[in-house]
């Protein structure tokens, strides 16, 4: 900031001249919009393709097979939205325990930046939904069309009944694809073993389940089938703001213009250092397999997704020449400038401090959650009133919310500086997973009473004695004795 | 709306659109000079080149989309001024459809539950739960959640019932409501008159601060101008609402002060009907967990 711009004498007749000789240049109207060009992904083979086919099994795996799973007639996960119940592996999460929800979102969002400050976009690259369902899309598209070049001597063609049929069984398996996602995703809502036999009888309960089922079903077919790149590219905002989360220690898909320029075609037989040639040949490879269609060699791009494809293919090219490998490799800024990399720095132990402390947050509030609670209502129409006896007495509505799936019965007791009495029913028995109400009356005697309001705490007790009892505070109102 | 607000209101949502539409239709295009290359304008100051970095263009179709979207939308829907819409929508109409269809799902379970006896239905657990929370929703802002009443408002747990407690007397009271009057007595007892009266009456329930010649002399009082509706020893008529003086239950208060205002200037209870509000069926289910209340040990 300190640096002063230099002063520079600017003669005015050159500059006009320069402002002149602009506007004697031609100008022509141009579209600020583009038509999308079509991306033809080559198909690549090596290390990195693996990792992510396995990647890809195991998520997909656990995506469609997950809601199958079936204990005791309970889905494994099932968010029971009519019944305001969510059951995730085991444990039944209610409407008020949402707060756990904004904290496992916190702690994906920490977990993300976390990994995206050290490794990059390997999210975006082997785990986000919008790639993996590209690459199965891509995937039957090599089957049913043929390799890059086949795509695009099909898509040049006139229609043809070759052509209807190639591109009509790439379509049809990618709505089949989609339809799997749509009815799974709702299989999470809707009992799956249900809906499925229901799905195909046209006999589904809910219209919404239609509804859903179509909307995922289309929107996997256009983001996975036509959209692809573009989502990346102009839809999600986290291509965008990953950007801060980069340092120069970050590893990204790199190319190393130090090894590979300047490139050019050569023989194989050639010795290019000796003609002063890098390693990079030029084949054009590592474009032809991108897909997202930039440049590698252009540098670091925010359209690029860190899927690697690039670096195997480059690998099996230097390979086949000869050469080391990495020409193209992940790697940090800092490496590629021949410094070392860190991996502790103020961002990763920031986000690691802050990931451990929000999975500290959770794991505790998950164990502590209770299974039973009690709110209490006070009536709100009366501040209290005078029993037959003469005692003072105050309504209070117990709302009890037994979040276990057994029926159990709890003990209602009062306590307080007064000796607090419930008049009427102290017990009560709630269904599985329900919520019950029971109203009841404090009284106390109205001589012992000293203030116009006193603290009072309602206990539950099981029982069972399953789960501990559980407390809750109130007020108990009444006439100061004259 | 006036006719004013509603063609502003019309102006301002069709002139955003149309602004819309005109500003997508005057930023469509750019220059750039014929020389420059693929990846700039050719627009360059101080050293600055501009990037030709074109939207794509779904992007420009989604904009016309949405135009098209919202023009679609102000004709089917209410949204300019007071063009109610060619559809129709009111958010009361879909209230009411959602009423006349939850009515269509709960009318048979309740027909089924009134068509059975009350003793059955006391004993019905999932039946009292319907009532309780029938109870909660329109009745415990004056009785109280638990139904132990208010001053002025009955207590209904202590089975002792101002106009009869048996499960068609409750039903009576929630279909018609009930107008109580207590006329007011100052004018023809004056105040030594309404001062004895109130110690007689507090006598009647074996209250202990009673000053004996001061009931004495209300006694005959009593006789003369309450024993019509109250009966000649203060038990009450259920016929006339009239409550039982006779007993330690007290809708208003049982002190000295409180049963002389009561004299003195009457009282004038009412509980409004509901049968408009929640109909027989409802009602039915209902008195039989009023009734259930008072039978609780």
């Amino acid at each position: 900031m300190s640096d002063r711009i230099p002063v520079t004498q600017i003669d005015p007749k050159a500059a006009g001249a320069s402002l002149h000789a602009d506007s004697r240049r031609d100008l022509e109207t141009t579209d600020l919009y583009e038509k999308r060009k079509k991306i033809y992904v080559k198909k690549v083979l090596g290390f990195f393709q693996r990792i992510r086919t396995f990647t890809l099994y195991f998520f997909l795996g656990a995506y469609f097979l997950t809601c199958w799973v079936s204990i005791d007639g309970q889905q494994l996960v099932h968010f029971d939205l009519p019944e305001r119940q969510f059951h995730i592996f085991g444990a039944t999460f209610w409407p008020q325990d949402f707060t756990l929800l904004a904290a496992m979102l916190i702690i994906a969002a920490f977990g993300l930046f976390f990994v995206t400050t050290l490794f990059g976009r390997v999210w975006c690259g082997y785990t986000c939904p919008q790639t993996v369902w590209t690459f199965i899309f891509m995937w039957l598209e090599e089957k049913f069309q043929g390799s890059r070049n086949a795509r695009m001597k099909l898509d040049q063609q006139a229609w043809s009944k070759e052509k209807v049929v190639k591109k009509g069984l790439t379509h049809a398996s990618w709505l089949l694809v989609a339809l799997a996602t749509g009815m799974t995703f709702v299989g999470y809502f809707y009992p799956i073993r249900d809906l499925v036999p229901d799905f195909f009888t046209f006999s589904v309960v809910s219209g919404w389940a239609y509804f859903w089922i179509a909307f995922f079903t289309i929107a996997t077919y256009l983001n996975a089938g036509w959209l692809r790149e573009q989502v990346c590219i102009y839809m999600c905002p986290y291509a965008r703001f990953q950007s801060v989360m980069f340092d120069q220690d970050t590893l990204t898909v790199a190319y190393d213009p130090e090894r590979g320029e300047p490139r050019s075609g050569r023989k194989k037989s050639v010795d290019h250092k000796a003609v002063g040639l890098g390693d990079c040949i030029d084949c054009g490879m590592c474009v032809q397999v991108c897909p997202t269609g930039i440049d590698i060699r252009d540098g670091l791009q925010y359209e690029c997704i860190g899927c690697a494809k690039c670096i195997d293919a480059c690998d099996n090219i230097m390979d086949r020449m000869g050469y080391d490998p990495g020409l193209i490799r992940y790697a940090t800024e800092r490496e590629l400038n021949g410094k070392p990399s860190r991996l502790l720095r103020a961002r990763t132990i920031g986000y690691g401090v802050a990931l451990t402390a929000m999975i500290a947050f959770f794991a505790y509030f998950i164990l502590n959650r209770s299974d039973l609670v009690l709110d209490v209502l006070r009536d709100r129409g009366a501040l209290y009133n005078t029993a037959p006896s003469g005692f003072i007495e105050n309504s209070y509505l117990l709302q009890i919310s037994n979040k276990t799936d057994v029926e159990r019965t709890f003990q209602v007791e009062v306590t307080g500086a007064l000796d607090f009495q419930i008049s009427g029913k102290t017990t009560i028995t709630v269904a599985p997973a329900a919520v019950a109400s029971l109203p009841v009356a404090v009284e106390v005697d109205p001589e012992t009473i000293q203030q116009s309001n006193y603290e009072l705490e309602f206990t539950l007790v099981p029982d069972d004695m399953t789960s501990q009892a559980v407390h809750t505070q109130s007020t108990f109102l009444g006439p100061i004795a004259r | 709306m006036s006719t004013f607000w509603s063609v502003w209101i019309s102006v301002i949502v069709l002139g955003s659109i149309l602004g819309c539409a005109w500003l997508i239709l005057a930023t469509r295009k750019g220059e750039r000079f014929k020389d420059s290359t693929e990846e700039t304008t050719g627009h360059s100051f101080d050293g600055i080149e501009e990037y030709d970095n074109p939207m794509p263009m779904w992007w420009l179709k989604l904009f016309w989309l949405t135009i098209i979207f919202g023009i679609i939308y102000l004709i089917i829907y209410p949204g300019l001024g007071t063009f109610k819409g060619v559809a129709g929508w009111t958010s009361h109409g879909q209230w009411s459809d959602e009423i006349v269809a939850a009515d269509q799902k709960y009318a048979p379970l309740y027909a089924e539950l009134a068509a059975q006896d009350p003793e059955q239905l006391m004993n019905d657990e999932e039946a009292l739960g319907i009532g309780q929370r029938l109870f909660a929703n329109n009745c415990s802002v004056c009785h109280g959640s638990g139904g132990r009443g208010n001053v002025g408002f009955p207590n209904l747990t202590d089975d002792e019932w101002l106009y009869g407690g048996s499960h068609e007397k409750i039903l009576e009271t929630l279909l018609n409501g009930r107008q109580a009057l207590m006329p007011a007595w100052q004018d023809a007892l004056g105040a030594e008159g309404i001062t004895q009266v109130a110690h007689y009456v507090r006598s009647l329930s074996g209250q202990k601060n009673v000053d004996e010649t001061l009931a004495q002399a209300g006694a005959a009082k009593f006789q003369q101008n309450c024993v019509v509706c109250h009966g000649a020893n203060g038990e009450g008529n259920e016929a006339f609402g009239a409550p039982s003086l006779s007993d330690s239950i007290w809708l208003y208060g049982g002190t000295q002060n409180i049963v002389e205002m009561t004299l003195r200037y009457g009282r004038k209870g009412r509980m409004p009907n509901f049968e408009e509000v929640l109909g027989e069926d409802r009602l039915y289910v209902l008195a039989a967990y009023v009734k259930s209340l008072s039978q609780q040990k």
